[in-house]
């Protein structure tokens, strides 16, 4: 694709925009801050691979995944407000995950130790541990709000927090792995999963762009279970404090 | 009979300046009350001072809202005192560990919640968390007045006053040493309420065990406590032998509320 071809797709911003201005929904300086970065950060990504590509040294590999997961990190653990250490736990839970998939792809020797197949696998894996996660820690507190009068209960009962919030932490990791598996359930129905459609597009024989799919499905519904089960059990006693009490209850004093 | 407890001796729950209070705005509420940081505290409860002595009744009665049901969360510390001490068996109640102290001092709500799974399940439950020899769950449903066949039903079709009766049974499971009752029977019928009473009455004797109960029937608070406590706005208000307490109330506000609360569908907690 040549980049006259690229610049013709800003028509799609345009559209968007002029449904925004036409609506008053107020979301033109949104769509084009997101449009610009979206461009950029890509390009400049674009540029990066190309180089570490070239160099093939593993040294800018491991550079390059650090980066994604310091950002994803980041970006996961402000949901986790009221959880005290949020992003050390979200800094374990996807690195932990990481560590995990992209061993065991390389270790069998699934995929080629390249950083052609080691950046974008890991970029995906990632990603979706990052949206988990994200979902995990809004879980936790949601279900602990929703299932306050049932703690105390436990607690008065003279539960220790590790069983106290067992319930929630069950609920917790359950909602936030349905996503995954709903989407795994139905890919190839509803839609064509994007580096299938990319792989296709650029030319490549349809059955060996499926089994890369197949094993980037699998490989993700592992790391989103790994993800959610490794924060959801550094976190779930954090809801509770020193003298054992749901925190949120505490501050609020109902 | 539940077998005879390692711990059956009642405990002892002394207040020492204690009170709880709430945030009135926004704000971190430790920090607000060392003032670290500016806001206010609305106080529940004041300075409360008193002592419940081992196997001791004690009945705390008062309006709604004045903070019984607050008095009772700082003896197992559901709620941490705002200020000063509170003190079961003579260990400040922070000192303790709080599962420990919970198991203690068992607590059953006004509106009791029905863990998941059975009536068994409930009543099994505290045991099971502690190690503790599971209790015989069908001898303890008939001792609160329930069919002993009950046990084996999921515990979330229960009525408000089995629920109430279900939350007795477990709380004596848990082989406590002291009972914190929230108007246990305010959902009972007058049959109810006679069985319920019995059956805490009856605990009380042969285990030694203390109980705090709070309730908005004066006549109940009469008929199962030796000492009375009478709590306004947040204030222990009368403090003393039952009889002394209703026979001559200390203050006029303590007058006028008894003679009020006796009154028919006056003073009431309807929830």
């Amino acid at each position: 694709m040549s980049l006259v071809t690229l610049a013709w797709t800003v028509a799609f911003i345009v559209i968007a925009m002029v449904i925004s201005l036409w609506q008053k929904l107020n979301l033109e300086r949104d769509l084009a801050i997101s449009a610009i970065r979206c461009a950029v950060q890509l390009l400049v990504v674009g540029y990066i691979l190309k180089v570490v590509f070239g160099l093939s040294r593993w040294p800018f590999t491991t550079l390059m995944v650090m980066l994604m997961w310091s950002v994803a990190v980041w970006n996961a653990s402000r949901r986790g407000r009221a959880v005290p250490g949020a992003w050390w736990k979200v800094a374990c839970g996807i690195g932990l995950t990481e560590v995990v998939t992209q061993g065991l792809l390389l270790g069998l020797r699934i995929v080629p130790a390249t950083p052609q197949y080691v950046i974008p696998i890991s970029g995906m894996i990632i990603g979706n541990a990052m949206v988990v996660a994200g979902l995990l820690l809004d879980r936790l507190q949601a279900q602990a709000r929703a299932q306050r009068d049932e703690i105390r209960t436990w607690l008065a009962l003279g539960a220790r927090p590790t069983q106290a919030g067992r319930g929630v932490l069950r609920a917790a990791v359950r909602a936030s792995l349905i996503p995954t598996i709903d989407s795994t359930k139905t890919t190839g129905l509803v839609q064509l999963p994007g580096m299938m459609t990319g792989q296709i597009i650029a030319g490549a024989d349809p059955i060996q762009a499926v089994r890369y799919q197949v094993l980037i499905l699998f490989t993700l519904l592992a790391a989103a279970a790994i993800t959610a089960m490794t924060v959801g059990l550094l976190s779930y006693t954090s809801l509770f404090n020193a003298y054992e009490q749901l925190r949120f209850d505490v501050e609020l004093h109902r | 009979m539940q077998p005879p407890s390692p711990d059956s001796r009642g405990a002892a729950i002394r207040f020492d300046h204690a009170g709880a209070a709430v945030l009135a705005g926004e704000g971190n509420h430790d920090k607000v009350r060392n003032g670290e940081e500016g806001g206010s505290l609305r106080w529940l409860l004041r300075d409360v001072n008193g002592r419940v002595e081992p196997g001791q009744c004690v009945a705390i009665i008062g309006p709604s809202g004045s903070g019984k049901s607050t008095l009772l969360s700082l003896c197992n510390l559901l709620r941490t005192p705002s200020a000063g001490h509170v003190f079961v068996d003579e260990v400040e109640v922070r000192a303790w560990r709080p599962s420990e102290l919970r198991r203690r001092v068992a607590m059953v709500f006004q509106q009791p919640v029905m863990l998941p799974g059975t009536v068994r399940d409930n009543i099994e439950a505290a045991p099971r968390l502690h190690g503790l020899p599971l209790p015989d769950a069908r001898e303890l449903l008939e001792r609160v007045g329930l069919f002993a066949s009950m046990a084996e039903q999921p515990a979330d079709g229960l009525s408000g006053g089995q629920r109430q009766r279900v939350a007795l049974a477990r709380a004596l499971a848990q082989r406590p040493a002291a009972l914190l009752l929230d108007e246990v029977t305010s959902a009972l019928d007058a049959d109810g309420v006679r069985t319920v009473e019995a059956a805490i009455l009856a605990w009380r004797r042969e285990t030694g065990g203390t109980v705090m109960w709070v309730t908005h029937d004066l006549v109940q608070a009469r008929r199962v406590s030796h000492v009375t406590w009478v709590v306004l706005e947040g204030r222990i208000a009368a403090q003393g032998e039952t009889e002394k307490v209703f026979a001559s109330p200390p203050s006029e506000a303590v007058r006028a509320f008894l003679a009020g609360a006796q009154r028919p569908g006056q003073g009431e907690d309807t929830p």
